[in-house]
């Protein structure tokens, strides 16, 4: 997410913060690059070009670069102004006092409006909600069925009434139908639309209207280009939404001209989805967005995520099991499962404090095929065999290797490494005691031996 | 041409390009000339070497990639309109999205209105097999063309790239020449990602040509320039809008006075 755009304006700054004096061409510099960088996004120009203005006038003002560490104020400020660019510290969902919440879901064909619904409902059934999509797409071909099939794999209700209706009506009929039921939100899905068609912007109103939606929600390709604000304005117009939901930013799109949508329309993005999978969807923080780009971390949402996924209670055990000195290959399995369901490692390295400027190590810790391997691996072996693993040897090997598709050499890999690790832990353990946070992490290093100590700043 | 989503580096070849021959003298230094020239000139890189869909091979065989969302099926429907109902041509279509919820069945539904054939498997089959049948099916049945649809993958995802690429070999294998036509469909309103997009598809399935779509919007599809330009690979139909007929072949001049126009 935003990968280019962050490496380039951490580049920026990193030569900035080295100074320890800035004087004004040295921020007009800076200035230029980060110009660059964010037309290279697909920021809008307009939106960059006030953008920097401000940043200027804010790095030269106010007695920053007389300051003691010059560098550092600049990077506030950019931090500062660039959560602002994309919607402060965001907007959560508006819920009905009573009846069911409705939120309309709007935007050009193939932003992923569809999927869009299908993820919102999984995330809003998981907060336990009583969830039911209406299918009010009746022009492009199969789009019902589409909906009706991801909602139920949502565990939402799906309302249809084929193709044959006004979605104005199918709209309304849906609404009383929650009522009637009691469905605690109602996600109206719509047709794509081009902006500039008349007669179906005019049909998007008539459904706002009816359905009076707590949530409008534009949904927006985060390859778009410049033509995004064109998009957003009309949109803003005629839909009145209220945020945005910003899809496909699992590419390596730069998401530029979608962050100029806040910029020109003032609507935040509020959600944005990183994935194939229906739980690929997150809540949009913009000032925790930012530091990301930057380089700064965003331990808040890997905290969230572990929360999410980490079961407790097994987490307290492995605790038990470390302190105990009996922690076995069963349990590394487990624990890497664990940290795995929190999404792609890729994903969760990038919300760590620093790493993403250090691509190496990015690319280089980040091989899931060898994760799939060291399962496979594991999953290979008898129950005395994970809990003892000096007992494998040659034949035992053999018939790891064979039954995970792997080489001899990969098993003799990953006992030697569980026996480093083993050490290491008996280290760690005998020094300082480990929370299960901690634990968590360390099985980001995918079978290879862990970093011992956890960096703090 | 910023605006039109061209990008820097393209543009910036243009431009100099332009001043030279304006300094030379060869195109006079007054306003309507300049912008002339400067038609010319974009049209002459859009058009990238000039190159009709090659319809030769016995069955000829279409394949169609591109990320999610950019209106792959629906193009496939249109040019199997096209073919059958302007050319007289008789059309194949296999259902390779077997990843996204009912994309079979919107591709059924393209496949009435063109009066073309169908070949599907169950939802999470494998694509292969049904280029495979499909082929098969034309070679029996004497087909003129076999369009192969595939599910939108975003160019990061290596796996799925990676089964795109077999989906290719798979039909490579069952006729030697073919696919004779493997086209990406981009997305106008795409950023400077759609360069991306078309590098890294064309690494995994060597792409021959573009299929611009949604540009009855406001869009003017600029990145298709910065695609010709760079790549080498020519548009060559765009998508104006979601009727069967709202498919034409690329004309460079068109593209290139739209790219400059308010």
């Amino acid at each position: 997410m935003f990968d280019q755009l962050s490496e380039r304006l951490q580049a920026t700054l990193s030569e900035v913060r080295s100074r320890g004096k800035l004087n004004e061409g040295d921020v007009d510099a800076a200035m230029r690059d980060m110009r660059l960088a964010l037309l290279e996004a697909d920021v809008n120009f307009k939106v960059v070009k006030s953008f920097t203005a401000t940043l200027k006038e804010r790095c030269l003002g106010s007695g920053v670069l007389g300051s003691l560490d010059p560098g550092q104020q600049v990077v506030k400020i950019v931090d500062e102004e660039l959560t602002a660019l994309m919607g402060g510290t965001g907007r959560e969902l508006a819920f009905a006092q009573s009846g069911p919440t409705v939120i309309l879901m709007a935007g050009l064909q193939g932003s992923g409006k569809t999927t869009a619904c299908a993820k919102l409902a999984t995330q809003l059934g998981e907060a336990g909600k009583s969830v039911a999509l209406a299918a009010c797409d009746v022009y492009r071909p199969a789009a019902v069925d589409q909906l009706v099939t991801v909602g139920g794999e949502a565990g939402a209700h799906v309302y249809e009434q084929g193709t044959d209706r006004d979605p104005v009506e199918i709209a309304d009929w849906a609404l009383d139908q929650a009522r009637e039921e009691n469905r605690d939100v109602l996600i109206i899905d719509t047709a794509g639309r081009l902006h500039v068609d008349e007669d179906l912007m005019a049909e998007l109103a008539r459904i706002r209207k009816r359905t009076k939606p707590h949530n409008v929600l534009l949904v927006v390709d985060a390859m778009t280009g410049q033509d995004a604000v064109g998009v957003a304005e009309s949109f803003s117009e005629t839909a009145e939404f209220d945020g945005v939901v910003m899809t496909k930013l699992d590419g390596d799109a730069r998401g530029g001209a979608a962050l100029s949508v806040k910029a020109v329309t003032g609507k935040p993005i509020m959600f944005a989805s990183t994935g194939e999978k229906l739980k690929d969807f997150d809540q949009f923080h913009p000032d925790r967005m930012a530091s990301r780009i930057l380089g700064m971390g965003d331990v808040l949402s890997l905290i969230e995520k572990a929360e999410r996924e980490v079961d407790e209670n097994q987490a307290l055990d492995l605790q038990k099991k470390l302190e105990q000195d009996q922690f076995t290959l069963e349990d590394f399995l487990q624990q890497m499962q664990q940290v795995r369901k929190m999404g792609p490692l890729s994903g969760l390295i990038g919300m760590l404090p620093g790493m993403g400027a250090m691509k190496q190590l990015r690319d280089a810790d980040v091989d899931e095929g060898e994760l799939d391997r060291t399962e496979a691996i594991i999953l290979s072996m008898t129950p005395e065999e994970r809990v003892n693993p000096k007992m494998i040897k040659g034949s035992r090997r053999r018939r790891i290797a064979n039954g995970s598709g792997t080489k001899i050499q990969h098993v003799n890999q990953l006992v030697k490494q569980f026996d480093q690790m083993r050490k290491l832990m008996r280290q760690m353990m005998s020094g300082q005691a480990i929370d299960p946070q901690q634990l968590a992490q360390m099985g980001q290093s995918g079978g290879r031996p862990p970093t011992p100590k956890i960096r703090r700043r | 041409m910023i605006f039109a989503d061209v990008g820097a580096p393209t543009t910036a070849a243009i431009v100099e390009r332009l001043e030279q021959e304006v300094d030379a003298g060869t195109v006079a230094a007054d306003g309507g000339a300049v912008r002339d020239r400067l038609i010319e000139i974009l049209a002459e890189v859009a058009s990238a070497g000039k190159a009709p869909i090659d319809l030769s091979g016995k069955p000829a065989v279409l394949l169609m990639v591109g990320i999610n969302g950019t209106g792959k099926t629906t193009t496939i429907g249109k040019i199997a309109w096209h073919l059958s109902q302007e050319f007289g041509l008789s059309v194949v279509l296999a259902a390779g999205d077997t990843f996204r919820a009912a994309a079979g069945e919107q591709l059924e539904e393209w496949a009435e209105r063109s009066g073309a054939d169908m070949i599907r498997s169950k939802p999470g089959g494998d694509p292969g097999a049904v280029a495979f049948d499909a082929i098969e099916a034309a070679r029996a049945r004497g087909t003129d063309v076999v369009i192969v649809d595939t599910a939108g993958r975003l160019h990061t995802q290596s796996s799925l790239m990676d089964e795109l690429a077999k989906v290719r070999r798979v039909i490579a294998r069952q006729i030697p020449d073919a696919p004779h036509e493997t086209l990406i469909s981009i997305d106008a309103t795409t950023g400077q990602n759609g360069l991306r997009q078309a590098k890294v598809f064309s690494e995994a399935v060597d792409v021959n040509g573009v299929v611009l779509t949604k540009l009855d919007g406001t869009a003017k599809g600029g990145i298709a320039l910065a695609i010709s330009s760079e790549l080498g690979i020519p548009v060559k139909l765009i998508g104006t809008g979601e009727s069967l007929e709202d498919l034409r072949p690329f004309d460079a001049e068109d593209f290139a006075r739209a790219l400059l126009a308010e």
